[in-house]
Order: structure tokens, then sequence, then C-alpha cells
């Protein structure tokens, strides 16, 4: 048993480990308790970062390769449940590895910022094992390359969320969290559906993944397929019209839940279509694409008009998190290199700019305690002038400005929806790409007028007297590496194209 | 090298700026100054017809799609290089005297510093994506500094509006980037050359390609009808204006389009668009600098007319005079600035209607001011004249009537309006409050700097020379007018002396009451900009901003959420009937009996009290069923 066998292993079950860990000490032992949550997200973030070093980014990767299990890296395959033919079968490609590492590190990152703050009704215990759990779903939904193993993660993730929302949420959190959670639940029922579909159908019946690209599915078949496939995915994206559980469970949530949220499980979505309903059925996908483009487009308007008229900071920024995905969705709808390879990018980082952003959104919220913008007030970069400095950053970063991350996902979705995939309606995709642009326009508006209203202006009187601290020692620790990250991506967009570019080469030969 | 070094002192600024000497403006003014001295060697090069560099390596690969990460020097980068370098140089100095009683030093310098290396890097860029990321990235640091007192909300409104404009000017920049890329196969600047000049892309095309690139230019460069953002961009300090807004970054749609002339030349529509734009922004602009009360607003829509100039020379073909333009409007739009900027410190006010008289207090302001306003009046032998009349010249000579008749009206214009400028400024009585005391040398340093690159950067290209500016820009194959016409020059000249006297005659007393108000419902045309401003702001923006904006949240709260609550509510009157309803319904109605389930009282309770899983235990056997439903299909 090498490493190499085990490395996805423990990056997935770690945290449900300690989660159990964690579950068997005593509920006093507060410190203890967050400890624990640091420790068993550093070490699959350890491994993880192993993992980056032990990848391949040349190896074929999992499209196009069926029957060949050595297409993926650090994979094992095991029986499971035999009766239904499923097995544990996990491993990492291209498109998964920069996922799994976004996951790794947001869920490490959470973890140092529960450190210091805890939302009410505090409860350490419960937060960090449900936060473990959250972890080691998501984790898993990344690397599971069997259908059934990939659904019990999809909805392994459901549960510690709903109690996340339900339970330390803010007023509204109930409508929220059962929202959330039958919306989803609603949505999963149908990609269950179209998996057994496609079970049954497959000769021989199996969930593998892999196996599933050659079992050439006749067209009608995969039609009502994808229509499954895609509530599932659209719904957890979430893609117009499908998003409006977003920004209730955005709002409501508890900070570390939303930067979760936004961060990794609407990736989950995206994820799904690239790595299941485009290389299985893509004949299907080649269909559906103008309609999913589409929906992406006035995704990124609607949003972006719905940003404008926005009173709450955390709201706003759920609602810039549907009109991001769009871009990601856009990027999908191409069918092509160039947008797949956008999209990936556009979800990483759409992970660590708008995680920023919900951290940040956070620690407004514990200095002033309100989220309206207006009775913030303006004047942030006076009272707390760093916190209102990473703000600006953060923001800029999310409207898209070069240099940063936010950029290259978004002009390359655009890109390639000028020059899309052969066979998809050139005036149509071109139209798309028009509207992406004046999405764009959009988006700066309203981040620059956020920003105004925010940070530029003078102290309101209310808050001249109030003692604020700026950002303190756990805040700078949880965020600097997400900092870095914006920056870093930015420059050397290289760093998730290098990894994907490969691998999406061999699913757009798929399609 | 030359851009990183700026790049690298904004990092550093930015980490330990407060603890270096001048808090941070050293480390500014040394990489500038390093800078500085590179580009002049690498100009002197290419002044001795020096090869063209171009270095790259691959930044990404997208599938087949290639992004280059490199440089290409020419002539033309070369050019430019000395003139961001030394017009930046100096505005740091400038800037020491000038910011020091203000807030944020420090961070104003990272500022400078970062934008110095933003437009470096678009001027050296030899992809076109690299040009797009210095791009951008002067627009954020033109936003950053326009905002820079943004205590006032007049100011941060001002960033906005600059940053929103440009930015609609750049979506349609970014298509044409993608237009030209993925017809010549790469985004590599002289790829997209080649490709054109092989004529292995069709015209229709490259029309398309050229115009959507321009429109780049029409918001950078604030060509009409986007130039609507400069004017209010000068609630940025005063050297930003000088730097920013006056001699690089509002130049760099003039050098995008001189970059990718090939592009242009190969569509003659796209040309007469080029013209056209220009022709109309230099005579507009220039109607409002002369109705302007605030000083620096009357030199941003000179700046505006001027850009003007460049882009309909650009648009004639006169590739060699619009950069000659360039290259000395520069250097005495620069000097205006500094010089507006040495008047503001002293007064404390931007309005010509409290000043008055100061030739006496600021002696160095006010003949540097002077020879500035001369060189941009086209006084001959200064700057302005060699370059704008090559440009009249040239439209002249290439059978471009209207752009020449323009050309002229606006140099008459533009005579005025500086001499009235001058009069109000430093003539006549001082009416505004305390008493006006010249700048430190470390400002009027660089109005000398500048005033004496005012007087003599117009014999470098002037038609006398040999060599010179020409070897720098001129393309191959440019019909370029080299002699030099005495009957034209004379015309210019004599209609700039016109503009002079008509403007000492109207202004030479004070009157509180513009002598230009009798010219009635044009003057109040010309007050309200055209309303241009209204249009976009009550037309567009706020309708956007507030009504369609609720609307759509609106729509979001009441229609799209509504729908799901709605069909929550129905479904779980529908299932409280009778609870055999929930255990026979199958398909997926089963799942909005659950939603519906949801809605009841004490949701949180319901759920944690095990229904969830009848319902899951439901859901499931729907799901079974279905799935043997369909795959009999």
């Amino acid at each position: 048993m090498s490493f190499d066998d085990w490395a996805i292993t423990l990056a997935v079950f770690l945290p449900a480990l300690g989660a159990l860990v964690v579950a068997l000490v005593p509920g006093d032992r507060d410190r203890l308790t967050r400890g624990l949550g640091i420790l068993f997200t550093g070490l699959p973030l350890a491994v993880g970062v192993a993992i980056l070093f032990g990848f391949d980014a040349g190896a074929p990767g999992a499209f196009g390769a069926a029957g060949a299990g050595n297409a993926l890296q650090f994979s094992v395959n095991l029986p499971w449940i035999s009766v239904i033919d499923a097995s544990y079968f996990v491993g990492i490609d291209g498109v998964s590895l920069p996922l799994l590492e976004l996951t790794l590190l947001l869920g490490f990152l959470c973890m140092i910022y529960t450190w210091r703050y805890l939302p009410e009704p505090g409860r350490p215990k419960a937060f960090v094992a449900l936060l473990l759990l959250l972890q080691t779903g998501m984790a898993g939904t990344f690397v599971a390359f069997d259908l059934v193993l990939f659904f019990v993660f999809w909805e392994l993730v459901l549960v510690p969320m709903y109690f996340l929302i339900g339970l330390w949420g803010g007023p509204n959190r109930e409508y929220a969290a059962i929202k959330f959670f039958l919306y989803t639940l609603f949505g999963s029922v149908f990609m269950l559906l179209g998996f057994l579909a496609m079970y049954f159908r497959a000769e021989p019946h199996t969930f593998d993944m892999l196996a599933l690209q050659g079992a050439g599915f006749d067209r009608t078949f995969q039609l009502v397929v994808f229509a499954g496939l895609f509530l599932g995915f659209a719904i957890k994206v979430p893609m117009w019209p499908f998003h409006t559980w977003l920004p209730d469970a955005h709002t409501e949530a508890p900070t570390v839940g939303s930067v979760i949220l936004a961060g990794v499980l609407l990736k989950m979505g995206t994820y799904g279509f690239v790595r299941i309903a485009l290389p299985i059925l893509p004949d299907a996908a080649r269909v559906w694409a103008p309609w999913i483009g589409v929906l992406a487009v006035i995704a990124i308007v609607y949003a972006a008009l719905a940003c404008l008229a926005q009173r709450d900071l955390k709201r706003l920024i759920a609602f810039s998190s549907v009109g991001h995905m769009g871009f990601v969705m856009l990027g999908i709808a191409t069918l092509t290199d160039v947008g797949i390879n956008a999209a990936i990018y556009g979800m990483v980082a759409h992970g660590v700019i708008t995680g920023m952003l919900f951290f940040l959104a956070g620690s407004v919220h514990e200095r002033y305690h309100t989220r309206e913008i207006a009775d913030i007030g303006g004047g942030m970069l006076q009272k707390v002038p760093f916190l209102a400095s990473i703000l600006a950053f953060t923001a800029i970063a999310s409207l898209g400005l070069p240099g940063l991350a936010g950029f290259w996902g978004e002009v390359m979705a655009l890109l390639s929806s000028y020059n899309p995939a052969q066979g998809l309606s050139l005036g149509l995709y071109r139209t798309l790409m028009v509207f992406g642009g004046i999405g764009t326009i959009l988006t700066a508006g309203y981040f620059l007028w956020m920003l105004q209203r925010v940070n530029l202006g003078t102290v309101p009187e209310r808050w001249q007297t109030k003692e604020l601290a700026d950002v303190n020692a756990v805040e700078y620790v949880s965020w600097a590496p997400l900092i870095v990250g914006i920056l870093l991506l930015g420059v050397a967009p290289v760093l998730i194209f290098g990894i994907t570019n490969d691998a999406v080469a061999a699913l757009t030969g798929l399609l | 090298m030359i851009p990183v070094i700026p790049l690298a002192s904004f990092v550093l600024i930015i980490f330990f700026g407060r603890r270096t000497p001048l808090r941070g403006a050293s480390i500014g003014i040394l990489a500038v100054g390093a800078s500085f001295l590179m580009s002049l060697l690498v100009f002197f090069e290419f002044l001795g017809e020096a090869d063209v560099v171009e270095r790259s390596v691959t930044w990404f690969r997208l599938g087949s799609f290639e992004v280059e990460l490199g440089m290409h020097i020419d002539g033309l980068a070369a050019m430019m290089f000395v003139v961001v370098t030394t017009v930046s140089l100096l505005v740091h100095v400038f800037s020491v005297g000038y910011m020091a009683e203000e807030p944020r030093f420090t961070w104003y310098f990272a500022a400078l510093s970062l934008f110095t290396g933003s437009m470096l890097t678009l001027v050296i860029a030899s992809d076109l994506f690299l040009l797009l990321v210095g791009w951008e990235l002067v627009g954020i640091c033109s936003y950053l500094l326009i905002g820079h007192f943004w205590e006032e909300k007049e100011n941060s409104n001002a960033a906005i509006k600059a940053f929103i404009t440009t930015r609609t000017g750049d979506v349609p920049f970014v298509f044409g980037i993608f237009v030209m890329t993925i017809a010549a196969g790469t985004s590599n600047i002289e790829g997209v050359g080649h490709a054109v000049e092989e004529g292995a892309i069709p015209a229709a095309v490259i029309t398309a390609g050229a115009l959507l690139l321009f429109g780049g230019a029409i918001g950078k460069s604030a060509q009409f009808p986007l130039h609507v953002w400069l004017p209010d961009a000068m609630a940025g300090p005063t050297p930003v204006s000088a730097l920013i807004h006056a001699a690089t970054m509002v130049v760099a749609g003039v050098y995008m389009v001189g970059r990718l002339f090939t592009v242009f030349e190969a569509s003659e529509q796209a040309l007469l668009v080029v013209a056209i734009i220009g022709s109309i922004t230099m005579l507009i602009a220039a109607l409002l600098a002369m109705v302007q009360d605030d000083i620096k607003r009357v030199l941003a829509y000179s700046t505006v007319s001027q850009l003007g100039y460049m882009v309909a020379a650009l648009g004639i073909g006169a590739h060699t005079a619009a950069f000659f333009h360039l290259f000395t409007h520069a250097f005495f739009k620069a000097l205006l600035f500094l010089a507006a900027g040495s008047i503001i410190h002293a007064v404390h006010s931007n309005n010509m209607s409290e000043m008055g008289g100061l030739r006496k207090p600021l002696p160095t302001t006010f003949w540097t001011f002077l020879i500035g306003s001369a060189a941009l009046a086209g006084i001959p032998p200064l700057a302005g004249f060699w370059s704008k009349d090559e440009i009249i010249a040239d439209a002249f000579r290439n059978g471009h009537e209207v752009v020449w008749f323009v050309a002229i009206l606006t140099a008459l214009l533009t005579a005025f309006y500086m001499t009235r400028a001058v009069w109000l400024t430093f003539l006549g009585e001082y009416r505004g409050h305390g008493h006006p005391h010249e700048s430190p040398a470390v400002m009027t340093g660089p109005l000398v700097i500048l005033a004496g690159l005012s007087a003599v950067a117009g014999f470098f290209g002037a038609p006398f020379i040999e060599g010179g500016f020409r070897t720098l820009v001129e393309r191959g194959g440019e019909a370029h007018v080299v002699e030099f016409d005495f009957a034209l020059a004379a015309l210019s000249v004599g209609l700039a002396v016109v503009g002079i006297l008509l403007g000492t005659a109207l202004y030479r007393t004070y009157r509180p009451r513009d002598p230009l108000t009798r010219l009635g419902p044009v003057y109040t045309l010309l007050e309200r900009k055209y309303f241009l401003d209204d249009v976009y702001l009550r037309g567009i923006v706020r309708p956007i901003q507030y009504p369609i904006a609720r609307f759509v949240n609106w729509t979001n709260q009441r229609i799209l959420d509504g729908l799901v609550n709605g069909s929550a509510w129905l479904t779980r009157r529908f299932g409280s009937g009778t609870d055999a309803v929930d255990r026979h319904v199958v398909d997926g109605a089963v799942n909005r009996v659950a939603i519906g389930a949801g809605w009841t009282g004490g949701l949180l309770r319901y759920i944690q009290s095990g229904n969830v899983q009848r319902y899951a235990v439901i859901l499931f056997a729907g799901v079974a069923i279905l799935a043997v439903v369909y795959t009999r299909i």
C-alpha cells in the first residue's frame, strides 16, 4: 500500500474521522474542539498539497478513457455494494484536482476563522463536527467516479449545511434552511433518476462514469436523461431561474457557511455538468447547450441588475455569485476547450474571490452588527482602513480586473462564446457574448457603487464614537492565502490552465 | 525591465512606504527615474535605426490557443517610453510638493507607481491580451486616483463615472480583440498584422474588428460620445490629471490604434469612422473649453480636443503626424496641468473667477503657463505648432477637406480659449482670497523643465530636420508629406493670432458675466455640455440603477420566488387533504409535496421530527418506479 493509494481516501475521510473525534470530546472543551477542527482540515490540506506535487498534468485524464483505469491518478477502485455493482471508485484528473484543492483550502481557512468567530448560539462541538462532515461530502464529490458514490457524497453535503444554516443562521434561518434543503433535494432526485436510468440502460449495468462514457446511448434517451441531470445540477449551480434558494441561504447562513456555500457547494453543480452530463451524454449536450447558454447569460444580466437593488451587503454578494456562475455556465455551454477551461478557472476564481467576500461581509457584520449598506453608511476606509482596503481589493478582483483572479475566467468564457463549438449557432452565441459583455459593465457598476456607499465618504455620526477594531490576527491568517491566491491566479493563470488543459482537451474530443 | 521596476516599486511602497524617506515618494521617484534612464537608452538606440526587439514566452495555453507574455519594442514604443517616464518622473517630483499636506501621501505614490508600470506594460505588450491587462490596469489606477479625495461624494462619483464610461468602451474593445484573434489565429499583435497584410482575413471581418477595437479608443481616449468622463476626472489631484488624464493614459487609445494600424489601414470604412469621430471630438470639445470657469476643466476639454486631432490624423492615415502630436502634446499639456496645479496650490480654488492678476505673485508659473498655452495654440516655433501644422498639412494635401477645415477652425478656438484662460488667471486684478505665493522649487522645477521641452520638442520632428522623430514612428509606404508648406502654416498661425486677439478683446477687462453668455441658447447648450450628461444619467444610468434594478429584484422576490413558494403552498393544500395522497403520489409532485411540507409552521421541528425520513422513503420509492419507466423509453 503506497501513499498514492491512500492519498485521496485520506484527504476525503480525515475530516469525517475528525468529526467522530470531536464528537467524543467533552462538550466544555471549546478550544480543544476548535483546534481539532483545524487539525482535521489541516491534515487533508497537507495531503492535498502532496497530491498536487505528485500530480502529472500531462496524463490523459478521465475523459474518453473508458475501461482504462490508469487514466486517473491516485485512483482506487474497490467493490462496494456488489448487488448493484456500485464501487468505491475515486481518482483525480485535471478537472477535479483544482476543485479538490479549493475545497481543502477553504475548509481549512474556515476552521481557522472559527477559532475566533463562532456564530450564535455557540455550541462549538456540533458546529465543528458538522463543518468536518460537510468537508468530507464536498471533497468526495469531486473525486468520486462511481455514480452511487457521487450521489452519496452529494447528498452528504446537504444535511450538515442544512443544520449550519438552520441552527447558526440569521433571523430567517428556518425558512432559508428548509428552502435550501428541499429545493436541492428536489433537484437531486431527478439527478438520481438520471443515474439510475443510465445504469439500467447500459450493458453491462454499471455506475462507473468512465465505462458509461463508452455506453453509446441513443439520442432520445440522452435527451431525457440530460433533462434529469440538468435539474439536479442547475439547481445546485444555481442557474437562473432556479437560483432563488441561494440569496436566502447565503444571507441567513453563518459566515463560514456562506464561504463554503459560495466557495465550494455551487461548484458541485458546474462540476457535475463537466464530469457527468457532457462526456456521457454528448449528443444531448449539443442540443441542450444553447438553452444553457441563454439561461447563463440571463443569469449574468439579471443578477447584476438585482445586485443594484440590494440593500444587504451579503445578499448583494450572493446575487453576484449567480452572475459569476453564469459566466462559468456560459463557458461550459460553448462546448469548447477554451470555454470549459475558462469555466473551471472561473469556478476556482469565484471560490477564492467570493469566499473572501463572504469572509469580509461576516467580519463587517461582527463589527457593525449590521449588513445593511445604508446603516454602515460609508467611511469604512477611515474607520477600519485595513478591512476596507481588503474589501476594495476583493471587490475589484470580483468585477474582473486583469491581473487578479476574476478576469481570465470571464474574458475567456466570452471569447469561447464568440467562437463556440461546431454545430452551435454562431449568431446566438455571439449575441450571448454581447449581453455577457454588458453584464461586465453592470458588474463593475454595482461593485463600485457598493464600495462608494460602504468604504468611501466620511464616517457617519453613529459610528464615530464607537470603537471598531480593524483586522485581527486570526482574520489575517485565514485570509492571507485567499488574497495571495487572487493575485497569483491572476498573474499566472497557467496555475489552473496548466492542470486542466489536457483533461479538457480529452473531454472536448468526446463532444 | 522598464515596466517591471515601477510595478515592483508599487509593491515596495505598499508594504514599506511609510518607513522610507519622503514616506514612500523616494522609492517611486527612484524607480521611475531608473525606468526613465533605460527608456532614454532605448530611445537613442532607435534613433540610430535599431532593430525591433520582440521576445516572449508562453503565458498560458488553452487548447490550441496560446497567449504569450512578451515584449515588442519598436520606435513607437521607445517614443512612448520616453513620454511616459519623463512626464511620470516630473509628476512624481512635483507631487512631493503638491501632495505634502494631503491625506494618504504614501498610497498616492504607490498608485502613481502602479499606474506607470501598467502604462508601460500596455506600451511594451506584444500580445493583445497582455495589452488588455495593461489597458484595464491603467483604468483602475485612474479610478483610484480620481477618487483620491474620496471623502467628498462628488469625487468618488467622478471616479465611478470614469471607470464605467471607459469600460463601456472596453467591452467592444475586448470583442475586437476576439474578432482579430480568432480571425488571425493568434493574439500576437505582429501576427495579427501579418495575417491582415497577407489577405488571410475577409474585409468585412477586418472592418468589424477595427471598429470594435476603436470602441476602446473612444472610451480610453475620451472621444465623442464617451468623452464625458474626462472633465469629471479632474476631481483627482492635479498632478494626476497631468500624468494620467493629459499626457499618458488618455493617449493609450491613440497608441493602440497606431499599434494595430495595419488592421485599420486595411479598412477604408473603419478609417473613415475614425476620422469622423476625431473631427467631431476636436470641435465640440474646443467649443466646450470656451465656457468653463474651472481652469482644470478648460484644460480637460482642451485635452479631449487635442486627442481628437490625433485620432482624426490617424483616420486620414497621417500616422506619423498623429504620434508627433501625441509626443509634443504630452509635454505642453502636462506643463499646463502642473502649472494649473501650482496656481490651485496657491489660491486654493479651481475657479478662474477667483483668480486674476497672478502674474506678479507667481512669476515662474506664469511664464511657464504662457509657454504651454502658446505651444497649445500653435505659435511657432513652439512644439505644438510643428505637430499640429503637420496634421493640418497632411489633411489638406491628402484631400480631406472637411478634416482640414475642422482642424483649422479648432486651431482658432484653441487659441481663443487659452487666451481667455491666461487673461482670467494671470492678468487683471486678483479676485480671490488671501495672498498667493509662488510654489516651492520642487514644484516649479518640473514646470521649467517641461516648459523647455514644450519649446524645443517640436524641432525634433520639424520638417527641416533629417531623421529625427520620423525615423521612430514612420511606417513603410506612408504617404507622408515632408516639405513644409509656408502658406498653410501661415494660415493656421494667422488663425491662431485671430483667436488670441479675439480672446484679448473679450477678456481684457474682467466682467463677472462672461461675454460669451450673449450667445444665448448656444451658450446654454455649451454650458449644459450638449445635454449629453443629462441624457446618459437620466436616460440610462438612473433608470437602470433604480427602477429597472428594483423591478428585477421585484420579479425575483415576487415572481420567481413566488412560483417556488406558491407551488409549495398549493401542494401543501393538496397534500394536507389526506395523508394518503402523500403516499400515493409517485411522480414529480412528490417533491412538491415535500417542499410544501416545508412551508408549514414550525418547519424545523417538522423536519427534525422524522418526517423527512418519511418523505425520503416516498421520494426514493418514486425514484425507483420512475427509473423503471425511464429505462423503457
